[in-house]
C-alpha cells in the first residue's frame, strides 16, 4: 500500500505544490506506516524528479512518453488509475488547482473514491477518514469524512508547509496501457504566454485595485513584481474594465491563489475580492483609506497614496534582495 | 395582509438593483457635476424594457405592475435618482397619459415606440406663471378647424430636449377656465419649438431640464388627447400616478443615503469606537430606518391601489409628500454622519441630499399635496 | 444545437454563513439563495450564442439537481434566456451524488456541450463537471475560457499553465468553464421575466445514490489576528523579512 501524489508537469519543470503535496504525504505515510509514490505524466528529468526526494518521497513512477505531454484528461485519469492499481494507493493527492480539478474528479468516479477538495489541515482520522476542508467560499471550515476505501485529497497550498525529510528517492519509468488513447480531443492552436511569474504558482502576488485609477499606473505595480519576483494580479473591476488580463483577476469569481504574501494595493477588500486570497500566508494591505475593509483581512497596513508608497517600497525592496545576495 | 413580493417583481428588483449597483455607479459622480445626459444608459435601460415597463405588452411594453414599478424606482434613486426621473416621467407620465387616455391610432404611432425606449416622452404643463396653480395656464392652443395653433412658453420641462414627443397642456378657451384647457401631443422636432437653456440645477442634474417656447406651432386635430376640453383633467389624473414614481424615486434617494450611511458608522471610528456606538448616530440610523420604511409601505400601498384599480389619488398624495419630506431628512442626516466626508462629492451622500431636494418641488410640491389631502379629510374622503 | 448548462445555486456572497444542529447543518433561514455566479456566467454565453446569428447554439437547457426551493433560481434562468429548465429533484449531498443525478439524466441526450461553472460557492467542491464527464464517459475540457465556432464545430479555449490552448472534441464534451467565458451575468429584461413562467420547467424524480463524502461539522474559520499597521516601507519590509520571516 502506498500514498500516491500526481506530480504536475510543467514543461519539464516541478512547481513548489509538487513538494508540499509530497512533504504533506509524508506526514501522511508516516501516521499509516506507508510510502510516497509520486507520478509524473510527460518529459521531466531525474535531476528535476530527484528534488522530490528532499521532501519525504522515496519512490517516482515516471511516464515518460512524449504522446502524454500533452494534457487529456480522460487519458491522464487512466494512467493514474493505472499507477493507483500498480501501487496498491489508497489515498491519492493532487495539487488544489485546475489541473487537479480537471483529472481527480474523474479519478473519483473511475474508482468511487471519496473527492474531497481544499484540504486545510492534515487528517485528524483515518477511521473513518476525517479532514477540513474549505467551504462557502472561505467562510467556514467543514469537516469532511469519507467511507471509502481509497480517497482522493486535494490540499490547498500553505495548508501545510514545507519540512524537509530527506529520502532515496527511486525512479521508475511505468507504462500505462492506455487502448485507446483519446482522440476526441485535438488541440488545434496554442499561444505561449509571456515569460513572467505564473499566478496560480506564485510565491508573491502584487495586485491592484480600483485606487490604481488607470492602466498606465499599473506599470509600478509591474515594477515592484519584477523586484520580488513576484506575479501580478488585480480585483475584478480593473480585469473588467480592461485595465489588466481577464485571467489576473482574483477572488471569488476569479482565481484562487493561495501565496506567501499578498500585496492588495488601492484594493477596498469587498468579500468577494477576499474569498480568493484568504489561503494566502501574509496579506499586506495598501491604501489611502484607513477604514478601508482590507485592513480587516490585512496581517500589515500602511496607509497612504499608493502613487506614492509604491516606488519608495520598490527601492527599499530592491536594497533588501541585494543585501541578501 | 401580504407582505410577500412575487417572483417577478423580486427579479425586477434585482435586475434593476444589479444595473444601478454594477453600471450607473461607475460615473454617477462624473455625469452629475458635468450635467451630462446618460444616453447610454436609457438606451441599455431601455433593452431591459425599464423605460415603458408598465405598458401592456400589447403596445409593447413590459406588463409589469405598479409594485414592480416601485421596486424598480427605488433600486435606481438610491444610485442615480436622475436615472429615476427620466423614467418616471416616460412611464407614469407620457406612457400612462396615452395608454390610458389615447386612442388606437395615437398608440399604435407614439405609444408603441415610446413603450420601446426607442424615444422617450415630456409632460408640459407648467410655466412661468402656472406651477403650483396649473389652472391659471397661459400657453394658447387656437382651434383652426382641421388643427390647433399654440403660442406661449412652458418651462421646467423634463427631457424637454432628448424626448421625441411631447404631452402638452394649452388653453383653448380661456373662458372656459380650466375646462378650455387640451391635451395635445406635439412632435418636439415640429416648426416653430424653440428650446430655452439647459437650466443649471442644484441635483438631478443629469437629466434635461429646460423651458420650450411655441411660436405657431401646427398641431393636428388628431392629437388631441380625449374630448374638448379634458386637457386638465387628464394632467390631473395622470399626475396621481406620477407621484407613485416620484415617491418612490424620494424612497430610492432616502435608502441609498441610509445605506451608505450605515456603512460608514460601521467602519468610521472615533473616540476609540465604530461611530454607530455612539448613541447619538445609533438613533439617527434607527430613526432613518424607521422612516424608510413607512414611507415604502405607504409608496407600495399607492401602486397596490393602483393595480387594484381602486382609486389612490389620496395615497399618493400622501405617499409622495411623507417620501420626499423624508428623503429630505434622510439625506441631510446622511451628510451629517459623514461628517467632512460627505460635504465632498467622492463619498455621494451630498448628492442624493442635493436629489432629495426636487422630489419636494416637482410634480406638485409638498404643500399642495397636503392641499389634496386635507380637502379629502374636509370633504369626508377619508 | 442544444446546449446545456448545470447549475446550482449559492448563499449570496454577501449572506451571513451560519449553522444549526450543533454546527451539523446550514441555517438557511435568513439565506438569499442565488445562481452560482460561475453558473450565470457560463448561462449568459450560453444564451449569448443562442441569440448570434453566426453560431449553431439554438436553444439552452438549465439542469439542476435540488429541492423545491430553488425553484425561483430556476425561474431567473428561464427569464435570462434558457428555453427550458429541468429540476432533479432531491437535495444535493456531496458531488457524486449531484453529479450522478445530472448524468443519469443528460445520458444520450443529443447535445452540443454541457456547461459547468468551475466550482460551486457552497461546497467549493470544483467536482461535478469532471464527475460528470467520467459518467458519461465524455471529454471533459477545464479551464474554458471561451467558445468559439468553425463552422458548427466548437472550438474550445482553455488556459492552461503557460498560455492558451484551443481544442475541439469530436462528440460532445462537458465545459468547466471559469471567468472570462462571459464579462458579466446578463441581467433578465421584462419580456424574458414575464415569459420565464410560460416556459417547461419540469421536474423529474431522482434515483438513488450514495454519496461518497459526508460534512459532518463546521466551524467558523479561526478569527484573524489584528492588522499592524505600519508607518513606512522599510518597516513593512523589515516586518516582512524578520518578523513573518517570508523574504
Ligand atoms: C457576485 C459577485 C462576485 C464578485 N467577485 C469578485 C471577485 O472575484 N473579485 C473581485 O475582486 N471582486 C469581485 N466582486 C466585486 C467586489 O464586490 C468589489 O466591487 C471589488 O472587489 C472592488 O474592487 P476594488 O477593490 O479594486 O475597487 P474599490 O472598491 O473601488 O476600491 C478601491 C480602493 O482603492 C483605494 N484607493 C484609491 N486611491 C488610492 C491611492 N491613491 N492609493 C491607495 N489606495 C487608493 C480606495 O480607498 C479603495 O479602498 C464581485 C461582486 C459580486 C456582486
Ligand atoms: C427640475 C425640475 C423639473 C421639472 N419638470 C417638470 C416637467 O417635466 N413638467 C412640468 O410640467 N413641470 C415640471 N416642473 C415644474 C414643477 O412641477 C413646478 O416647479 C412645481 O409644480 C411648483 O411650481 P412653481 O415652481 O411655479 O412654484 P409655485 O407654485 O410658485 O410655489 C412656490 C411656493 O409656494 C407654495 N404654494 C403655492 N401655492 C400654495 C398654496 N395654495 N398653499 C400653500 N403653499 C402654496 C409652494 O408649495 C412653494 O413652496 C419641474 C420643476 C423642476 C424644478
Amino acid at each position: 500500500m502506498s500514498i500516491l501524489v500526481y506530480i504536475r508537469n510543467v514543461g519539464g519543470q516541478l512547481k513548489k505544490q509538487s513538494l508540499e503535496l509530497s512533504a504533506y504525504a509524508k506526514a501522511m505515510a508516516d501516521a499509516l506506516n506507508l510510502d510516497v509514490t509520486g507520478l509524473v505524466i510527460g518529459t521531466m528529468a531525474d535531476g528535476e524528479l530527484k528534488k522530490l526526494g528532499n521532501y519525504g518521497m522515496s519512490r517516482v513512477l515516471k511516464v515518460d512518453d512524449e504522446q502524454y505531454n500533452q494534457r487529456v484528461n480522460r487519458v491522464y485519469t487512466r494512467i493514474v488509475e493505472q499507477a493507483v492499481n500498480k501501487t496498491d494507493a489508497k489515498y491519492i493527492l493532487f495539487p488544489d488547482n485546475a489541473q487537479g480539478k480537471a483529472i481527480a474528479p474523474r479519478l473519483s468516479v473511475r474508482l468511487r473514491a471519496g473527492f474531497i477538495p481544499q484540504v486545510l489541515d492534515l487528517p485528524s482520522s483515518f477511521e473513518p477518514f476525517t479532514v477540513k476542508k474549505r467551504a462557502f467560499t472561505g467562510k467556514a471550515i467543514a469537516t469532511v469524512t469519507a467511507h471509502t476505501e481509497r480517497v482522493i485529497l486535494t490540499p490547498m497550498l500553505n495548508s501545510f508547509g514545507l519540512p524537509e525529510n530527506a529520502q532515496d528517492l527511486e525512479i521508475q519509468s511505468f507504462e500505462p496501457h492506455i487502448e485507446e488513447p483519446d482522440s476526441r480531443l485535438e488541440l488545434v492552436g496554442k499561444q505561449l504566454s509571456e515569460e513572467g511569474v505564473q499566478l496560480a504558482d506564485a510565491d508573491i502576488v502584487v495586485s491592484g485595485g480600483r485606487g490604481m485609477r488607470s492602466s498606465e499606473n499599473f506599470a509600478m505595480l509591474e515594477e515592484l513584481a519584477a523586484t520580488l519576483g513576484a506575479a501580478t494580479a488585480c480585483s475584478r473591476p480593473v480585469a473588467d474594465d480592461g485595465w489588466r488580463p481577464a485571467d489576473e483577476h482574483v477572488g471569488q469569481t476569479g482565481k484562487i491563489i493561495a501565496p506567501n504574501i499578498y500585496f492588495a494595493i488601492g484594493i477596498s477588500g469587498a468579500i468577494q475580492h477576499v474569498a480568493g486570497v484568504s489561503g494566502a500566508k501574509c496579506i499586506v494591505g495598501i491604501n489611502s483609506d484607513p477604514e478601508a475593509p482590507i485592513f480587516e483581512v490585512a496581517d500589515y497596513g500602511l496607509v497612504g497614496d499608493a502613487f506614492q508608497i509604491v516606488p519608495e517600497l520598490n527601492e527599499v525592496f530592491r536594497k533588501h534582495m541585494h543585501e541578501k545576495k | 395582509m401580504n407582505f410577500q413580493l412575487t417572483e417577478e417583481q423580486i427579479m425586477i428588483q434585482q435586475a434593476a438593483r444589479n444595473y444601478a449597483q454594477r453600471e450607473l455607479i461607475q460615473d454617477v459622480i462624473e455625469r452629475d457635476e458635468k450635467a451630462i445626459y446618460p444616453t447610454e444608459h436609457i438606451r441599455n435601460l431601455a433593452e431591459l424594457g425599464f423605460l415603458g415597463m408598465l405598458v401592456d405588452p400589447k403596445y409593447d411594453g413590459g406588463g409589469m405592475d405598479t409594485v414592480s414599478y416601485v421596486l424598480a424606482m427605488e433600486e435606481f434613486s438610491k444610485v442615480d435618482s436622475s436615472i429615476g426621473v427620466i423614467i418616471s416621467v416616460n412611464n407614469s407620465l407620457v406612457c400612462y397619459g396615452l395608454e390610458k387616455y389615447g386612442t388606437e391610432a395615437q398608440k399604435e404611432k407614439y405609444l408603441k415606440p415610446l413603450a420601446r425606449g426607442e424615444i422617450t416622452g415630456a409632460f408640459l404643463l407648467s410655466e412661468p406663471g402656472a406651477g403650483s396653480d396649473a389652472t391659471s395656464q397661459q400657453t394658447k392652443a387656437t382651434d383652426m378647424g382641421d388643427h390647433y395653433l399654440v403660442n406661449g412658453v412652458k418651462n421646467w420641462i423634463t427631457n424637454g430636449n432628448t424626448a421625441s414627443v411631447y404631452l402638452l397642456m394649452a388653453q383653448t378657451d380661456p373662458g372656459k377656465g380650466h375646462h378650455g384647457i387640451n391635451a395635445l401631443i406635439v412632435d418636439r422636432h415640429a416648426e416653430g419649438i424653440t428650446l430655452g437653456p439647459h437650466e443649471n440645477k442644484m441635483g438631478m442634474r443629469s437629466s434635461d431640464t429646460h423651458s420650450v417656447q411655441f411660436t405657431d406651432v401646427k398641431v393636428p386635430k388628431a392629437n388631441r388627447i380625449g374630448e374638448d376640453g379634458f386637457g386638465f383633467k387628464f394632467a390631473m389624473k395622470t399626475l396621481e400616478g406620477g407621484r407613485i414614481g416620484i415617491a418612490s424615486q424620494a424612497l430610492g434617494i432616502a435608502s441609498g443615503a441610509y445605506e451608505l450611511a450605515r456603512k460608514y458608522a460601521m467602519e468610521r471610528k472615533t473616540f476609540g469606537k465604530p461611530i454607530i456606538r455612539h448613541q447619538a448616530i445609533a438613533f439617527k440610523l434607527a430613526d432613518m430606518a424607521t422612516e424608510i420604511e413607512a414611507a415604502r409601505f405607504l409608496c407600495l400601498k399607492a401602486a397596490w391601489l393602483k393595480d387594484q384599480g381602486q382609486p389612490y389619488g389620496i395615497a399618493s398624495a400622501m405617499a409622495k409628500q411623507y417620501a420626499a419630506d423624508m428623503a429630505m431628512r434622510v439625506t441631510t442626516e446622511a451628510v451629517q454622519i459623514h461628517g467632512g466626508y460627505g460635504y465632498v462629492k467622492e463619498y455621494h451622500v451630498e448628492r442624493l441630499m442635493r436629489d432629495a431636494k426636487l422630489t419636494q418641488i416637482y410634480e406638485g410640491t409638498s404643500e399642495i399635496q397636503k392641499i389634496v389631502v386635507s380637502r379629502a379629510i374636509e370633504s369626508g374622503d377619508i | 444545437m442544444r446546449v446545456f448548462v448545470c447549475m446550482s445555486y449559492v448563499p449570496d456572497t454577501t449572506t451571513k454563513i451560519r449553522f444549526k444542529e450543533a454546527n451539523t447543518q446550514l441555517d438557511d433561514a435568513s439565506i438569499q439563495w442565488v445562481i452560482n455566479p460561475w453558473d450565470e456566467l457560463a448561462l449568459t454565453r450560453a444564451v449569448e450564442l443562442k441569440y448570434d446569428a453566426a453560431s449553431p447554439v439554438d436553444e439552452v437547457e438549465i439542469v439542476m439537481v435540488g429541492g423545491v426551493r430553488c425553484e425561483p433560481i430556476l425561474r431567473k434562468g428561464l427569464a435570462i434566456g434558457a428555453d427550458k429548465a429541468t429540476r432533479i429533484d432531491v437535495e444535493p449531498l456531496d458531488a457524486f451524488q449531484t453529479a450522478t443525478q445530472l448524468a443519469t439524466y443528460l445520458q444520450g441526450k443529443d447535445c452540443g456541450f454541457i456547461v459547468c461553472g468551475i466550482e460551486s460557492g457552497d461546497y467549493n467542491e470544483a467536482a461535478v463537471g469532471g464527475m460528470l464527464a467520467e459518467l458519461l464517459d465524455y471529454a471533459s475540457v477545464s479551464s474554458v475560457s471561451s467558445v468559439q465556432f468553425d463552422g458548427d464545430a466548437p472550438v474550445y479555449q482553455r488556459d492552461v499553465a503557460n498560455g492558451k490552448e484551443q481544442v475541439k472534441v469530436d462528440g460532445p464534451a462537458v465545459l468547466i468553464v471559469q471567468k472570462g467565458f462571459a464579462r458579466v451575468p446578463k441581467i433578465p429584461n421584462m419580456r424574458g421575466i414575464m415569459t420565464a413562467r410560460s416556459k417547461p420547467l419540469d421536474v423529474i424524480p431522482a434515483i438513488e445514490v450514495e454519496p461518497l463524502v459526508e460534512f459532518v461539522e463546521y466551524a467558523a474559520p479561526p478569527a484573524k489576528g489584528r492588522v499592524k499597521m505600519l508607518n513606512t516601507p522599510e518597516e513593512l519590509v523589515r516586518s516582512l523579512s524578520d518578523e513573518a520571516k517570508l523574504l
